[in-house]
């Protein structure tokens, strides 16, 4: 279920992780938490990212079934901001330092 | 009620009065301790005069109002960094006024459109995206209120006090259900 802008990302940055790596270094984890339900969290993937549904409802399973997952990273500044909307949303995301 | 409706860019259902009435009571509640939050918050002249709030650094100790504003960083681990303390305090009082902003909007917008005699509830699209909200925070409340559980059974026996509660959950479950499958079906 990869998405079509994935895949042209990956075509042009051949050194693709170690690149990536370098200009985000702080991810957004969302975890599993019992009240929220699975559509909601596939809505506001959608909504907040812009995801597309395949790749939300993707995000919201791995929450599920892991307990968690990153569902984006980038600069601090950006990530701050996706974790305060995330939980405007009511989701419970935090942020972590890759390292 | 009858499941929300989506025809372009309005989104309706039917309420009863007695549903509206559950609604509000429950959506004014999180407003009050969202409000109260916001009061605790000393105020600061140096914030005043240059119009960049800040709000306290620290979680608060009720544990609804703690799971409706998190921290930015996972703090429970028995031994969280000094970094990563220093880090959510310093994230908390950026970013607090702004959540309490937010969470108290989306509670009122329901307030303000949700009929207190019930009836027709019609809301465009941001209106509709509120009502997602602040119904998730009630449900949040009412869920940790109650120690809602993955594995928490559809109806608690009769004695357990909090048999009454957990119907209301899962109404308003419904209710937000219902109102994702609306938005999503365009």
């Amino acid at each position: 279920m990869t998405a079509p802008v994935e895949m042209e990302q990956s075509q042009t940055s051949p050194v693709g992780e170690e690149v990536g790596a370098e200009d985000r270094p702080w991810q957004t984890v969302v975890w599993n938490d019992p009240v929220n339900l699975m559509s909601y969290v596939t809505y506001v993937f959608q909504k907040v990212f812009g995801y597309s549904r395949d790749r939300a409802t993707k995000l919201m399973l791995d929450v599920h079934h892991e307990g968690k997952a990153i569902v984006s990273s980038g600069s601090k500044e950006k990530v701050e901001g996706d974790v305060s909307r995330l939980h405007a949303a009511g989701l419970w995301a935090t942020m972590e330092h890759t390292s | 009620m009858r499941p929300w409706k989506r025809r372009g860019d309005a989104v309706t259902a039917e309420i009863d009065q007695q549903e509206a009435a559950v609604l509000r009571g429950l959506v004014s509640q999180i407003e009050d301790m969202l409000r109260a939050r916001v009061e605790e918050t000393p105020q600061d002249e140096l914030a005043e005069l240059t119009g960049i709030r800040t709000g306290p650094s620290t979680s608060p100790d009720d544990p609804i109002l703690s799971r409706l504003l998190p921290d930015f960083h996972r703090l429970d681990d028995d031994n969280p960094s000094k970094e990563d303390l220093d880090s959510a305090a310093a994230l908390r009082s950026l970013h607090e006024p702004a959540l309490l902003d937010r969470k108290t909007g989306v509670a009122a917008t329901v307030l303000s459109t949700c009929p207190p005699g019930g009836g027709e509830v019609r809301l465009t699209l941001e209106e509709a995206d509120a009502w997602l909200s602040a119904l998730n925070d009630v449900r949040l409340a009412l869920g940790t209120a109650i120690e809602v559980s993955e594995d928490m059974p559809e109806e608690l026996p009769e004695d357990d006090p909090r048999s009454p509660h957990l119907s209301v959950y899962h109404w308003l479950t419904w209710v937000q259900e219902t109102l994702v499958q609306a938005l999503g079906a365009d």
